[in-house]
């Protein structure tokens, strides 16, 4: 009898995390990368001809976008190092467990450079965040959900592939078109002032994309990993 | 799973069964029809149809551009529904079907990419804008390139088949969510450019240019994948005659 599917999910997940809480080099080193990007903006940016509201949605979903695919990037990549991917593949555990699993793990990781970025970007740029936050952490989850799910299959390819770490943001970046654009539609009604129904359809959108890529690249993902 | 050691153990006798008159020219008949056909509706477009009065002689691309188009969505359509087809029959036929269609796919994407500014700067004064439709079709081709190269870097042939097979079904599931997303943004920020107008009545003349450019591109596509079908047979039984010289 097989364990439930979320419990190994979370199983699989704790183990990555276990992983990285421990040698931590990876969350500093993204983090790093998000906030210099963050900083890089400002150096492309008339200050005299774009207001920093205007700026700062496009400034936040490409950072999230690129540091999300730096993430992304390790998930399979810890499982090379003594083929420890083949000792996954032979416990008795769902092909579907190991992939949502990993997922978790990369959406913490996601979430939590997020976390500390969003704060980070409204006081570099002078945002008046304030009782918005909640929302727009809120948008960057829904976000993240599917980035992580492309990302995460992708990865589990791009592994295996000659190309590696070419690969990814090649596969990655179109599929993550209809995030970038709901996510940063959404944020920008917000930071505007605008009422929230109006970021209503961008939100539709990214949800819609959650829903049917996470459950595509679940089923997707056994077929990726046969040996 | 034992149901894929089973499929890949299956494998080397599966390219045995490509038997060797299987490797036939590549470009036979139907190429050179394509090809006199394409040269006719050319020679036609150019010498024996009228002047569009608004547009000019930019006008002449569309016969050209919307044709190509068109071959393009085929040969998209039929990696698709070949990806789901290898996926569900594991059959190697429906793989290289599949990557046959993605690189003639890709060909006509280009033109279509090339065609399009180069009527677009003269009729709407730029060479490009981000509307629903073009930016449909530039991504299109990125994933297209990005389909190509993620089956260039893998040398197992079942990996290969099987990871290019998954990227195509999510790809297609991609598209509607690209096209929303443009659609949206369309509809919130309007675009200052009038989409190209539709024509209710086309003079006939004109409209037979057209139909023949389709008739031509539309051959033209379908011999191509034919030839490049035909070169992968050609390169598995290399490949296989390879492995079995290795053997002994």
């Amino acid at each position: 009898v097989r364990p439930p599917l979320l419990a190994t999910a979370w199983l699989i997940a704790r183990k990555d995390l276990a992983i990285e809480f421990r040698t931590r080099t990876a969350f500093f080193a993204v983090l790093v990368f998000a906030v210099l990007g963050v900083a890089i903006f400002y150096f492309a940016w008339d200050v005299t001809a774009v207001s920093a509201l205007d700026l700062a949605p496009g400034v936040l979903w490409v950072i999230f976008t690129f540091s999300g695919l730096l993430s992304l990037q390790r998930s399979f990549g810890v499982e090379q190092a003594d083929r420890a991917m083949d000792g996954l593949l032979v416990s008795p555990i769902d092909r579907e467990a190991i992939f949502l699993g990993k997922a978790l793990a990369n959406l913490v990781f996601v979430a939590g450079i997020q976390a500390i970025t969003i704060p980070a970007v409204a006081l570099l740029y002078n945002l008046p965040l304030g009782a918005t936050l909640p929302i727009l952490f809120g948008i960057a989850l829904l976000a993240a959900v599917g980035l992580v799910a492309v990302g995460t299959l992708f990865s589990a390819m791009a592994a295996n592939t000659r190309l590696a770490e070419l690969l990814l943001p090649m596969l990655s970046l179109p599929f993550f078109v209809p995030v970038v654009y709901g996510a940063a539609q959404a944020t920008a009604t917000l930071l505007a002032g605008r009422p929230p129904a109006e970021a209503w359809p961008a939100l539709k959108l990214l949800i819609a994309f959650d829903v049917v890529f996470l459950t595509a690249c679940t089923f997707a993902f056994p077929f990726t990993i046969e040996e | 799973m034992s149901t894929a050691t089973v499929e890949n153990s299956s494998h080397p006798r599966e390219s045995a069964r490509v038997r060797a008159d299987d490797a036939r020219p590549l470009f036979g008949w139907l190429f050179a029809v394509a090809v006199i056909c394409m040269v006719a509706a050319y020679i036609r477009a150019i010498y024996f149809t009228p002047i569009e009065a608004l547009q000019g002689a930019a006008q002449k691309i569309y016969y050209l551009h919307v044709p190509a188009a068109l071959s393009a969505y085929l040969s998209l359509s039929i990696v698709a529904v070949m990806s789901i087809v290898y996926l569900w029959l594991r059959d190697e036929r429906a793989d290289r079907l599949a990557e046959s269609a993605g690189e003639v796919g890709l060909i006509f994407l280009t033109a279509v990419l090339t065609t399009g500014p180069l009527w677009g700067k003269p009729i709407w004064g730029t060479w490009w804008t981000w509307d629903a439709r073009l930016t449909l079709t530039l991504f299109l081709w990125f994933l297209t390139a990005g389909y190509l190269v993620l089956r260039g870097a893998i040398d197992d042939r079942s990996m290969r088949a099987r990871y290019s097979a998954v990227l195509g079904i999510l790809a297609a599931l991609l598209i509607p969510f690209i096209h929303l997303s443009v659609y949206l943004f369309r509809t919130l920020h309007p675009m200052p450019i009038v989409l190209k107008p539709d024509r209710p009545s086309m003079p006939n003349d004109m409209l037979f240019t057209f139909l023949s450019f389709f008739g031509a591109c539309t051959l033209l596509c379908i011999s191509l994948i034919r030839a490049r079908y035909r070169y992968g047979v050609a390169r598995d039984l290399l490949r296989a005659a390879e492995s079995e010289g290795e053997g002994i």
